[in-house]
């Protein structure tokens, strides 16, 4: 194995100092260190199902190279939540249904919020085309749609009253 | 599992142009960049490809940035698909370039996939390449030893042949903005929008000047062993008034200048086919008088 090298990432809102092999993906290294929220499940770019944020982006884990990311802040499903409550994309999943395994879930709701940072009051259409990585086997996506445009509708009736 | 290899993350193009310097001549290390990494970590993990060190592009900030001036389009080799849909000059200043994005994998890849990626990796599948084509795109090769310009026409020299050099870098992709009566579109034909390999992707380009087409460029991707024009098609366009009959016949030429193959998405038949419904229908969309003047 080639040497191990220290990337210093900032983990939901934690400072960590993580040491990696030069080819360890983001995936790995999470799961090596207990975010098991991050999913594993194509490793080629395919289902989504380990998406993460990188500064407020959504990437695949399983394609980014940790050692390409000192410095940046990465987000999982678990750093969304607020204290003991659920972050509103969470809410909305657990609402309609749009949950049954919950194997794409974390990804999805990680795409969700990418999109969501960008485009508070998206069309169907921009959710297509910010979804179309992730992959679903349960749901048939419709319940996540209404999820996504429910929790973008509480996002923006959060950000008028503030 | 996966494949070994050294990462590095320079900070300066000139330290990533000496790594990749030094690692050439008999008995070097294979170095290769590192851009987006969504072809190249894929390879790398399927052992398809392989490597000693990888330079990681990610930190160059003279790599980043879109320029516009005069007219004249510049994106460095750190801009990604996302950067492309972000950027509000974009959807004039590149059309079809825009539309690929739109339609290019899904969100995540899109994020960290950069367009001087998807160039260098040779597919004639590569969804940028076509609308690149159209517009008459041409890329910076950097090695330590300066910078060339190269017309984006004459890149690919064969499948998965071109003529960068290991020690150089595409630092810079520039084309003009089409002019006022031009029209440049693009068309991905695949199994469904997102997330899809391309099974024909047409980009044409069409400027007019009283009444008679002055520009017409026909790039055809997935249907040959590089993306590559229909210089005999274009031909037959420029100079003329695009008539539904010249518009058919250069559309079963353009069909002629493709040489598909059958794999799994399609079968060369049904490439052949599209390439011709698609280069009609994409020249009568441009053929507007909307658009190119009447
Ligand atoms: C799930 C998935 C879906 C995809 N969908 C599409 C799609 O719809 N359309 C499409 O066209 N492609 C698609 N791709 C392929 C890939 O995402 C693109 O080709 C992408 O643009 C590659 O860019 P990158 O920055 O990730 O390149 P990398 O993977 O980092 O590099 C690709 C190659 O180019 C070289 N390279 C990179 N940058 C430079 C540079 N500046 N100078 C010299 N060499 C360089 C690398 O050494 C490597 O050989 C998909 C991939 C995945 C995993
Ligand atoms: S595990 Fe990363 S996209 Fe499937
Ligand atoms: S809920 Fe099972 S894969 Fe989406």
């Amino acid at each position: 194995m080639r040497e191990t090298e220290t990337t210093t990432l900032e983990i939901n809102g934690r400072t960590r100092e993580i040491a990696a092999p030069p080819n360890q993906t983001l995936l790995e290294t999470l799961r090596e260190h207990g975010y098991f929220e991050v999913k594993s499940g194509c490793e080629k770019g395919d289902c989504g199902a380990c998406a993460v944020l990188v500064d407020g982006e959504a990437v695949d884990s399983c394609l980014t190279l940790t050692g390409t990311l000192e410095g940046r802040a990465i987000t999982t499903v678990a750093g969304l939540k607020r204290g003991e409550e659920l972050h509103p994309l969470q809410a909305a999943f657990v609402k309609f249904g749009s949950i049954q395994c919950g194997y794409c879930t974390p990804g999805l709701i990680m795409a969700a919020q990418s999109l969501l940072n960008e485009t508070p009051e998206p069309s169907d259409e921009d959710i297509r085309l910010a979804l179309s990585g992730n992959l679903c086997r349960c749901t048939g996506y419709t319940k996540v749609f209404d999820a996504v445009q429910e929790a973008a509708r509480v996002l923006r009736e959060e950000e008028s009253a503030s | 599992m996966f494949a070994e290899f050294d990462l590095v993350m320079p900070s300066g193009l000139d330290e990533a142009l000496d790594i990749l310097a030094e690692a050439g001549g008999d008995g070097g290390l294979d170095v290769l960049p590192l851009a987006g990494g969504t072809n190249l970590v894929v390879d790398l993990r399927a052992r398809r490809v392989s490597a000693d060190k990888l330079v990681g592009l990610g930190r160059i900030a003279a790599l980043r940035g879109i320029e516009r001036s005069n007219g004249r389009v510049a994106i460095g080799a750190g801009t990604t698909l996302s950067d492309i849909l972000r950027d509000p000059g974009m959807a004039e200043a590149a059309p079809s370039l825009v539309e690929s994005a739109r339609v290019f994998a899904g969100q995540m890849v899109r994020n960290t996939a950069t367009v001087a990626g998807n160039v260098c990796c040779g597919s004639p599948a590569a969804d940028t390449v076509p609308p690149l084509l159209s517009l008459d795109a041409e890329l910076t090769l950097t090695g330590r030893d300066g910078s060339r310009v190269v017309p984006l026409a004459d890149f690919f020299l064969g499948y998965q042949k071109d003529q960068r050099r290991p020690d150089e870098l595409v630092t810079k992709i520039a084309w003009d903005a089409p002019k006022p009566n031009s029209a440049n579109l693009f068309y991905k034909l695949a199994r469904r929008k997102g997330d899809a390999i391309t099974v024909v992707g047409i980009a044409v380009t069409v400027a007019a000047e009283a009444g008679k087409c002055t520009t017409a460029r026909i790039a055809l991707g997935a249907v040959a062993p590089v993306v590559k024009r229909a210089r005999e098609a274009e031909a037959m366009l420029e100079g003329e008034a695009l008539t539904p009959e010249l518009i058919e016949v250069a559309a079963r030429q353009a069909v002629e200048e493709s040489s598909p193959i059958d794999d799994v998405r399609a079968s060369a038949d049904y490439r052949r086919h599209s390439v011709h419904a698609l280069t009609r229908r994409l020249l009568t969309q441009a053929w507007d008088p909307a658009t190119v003047g009447g």
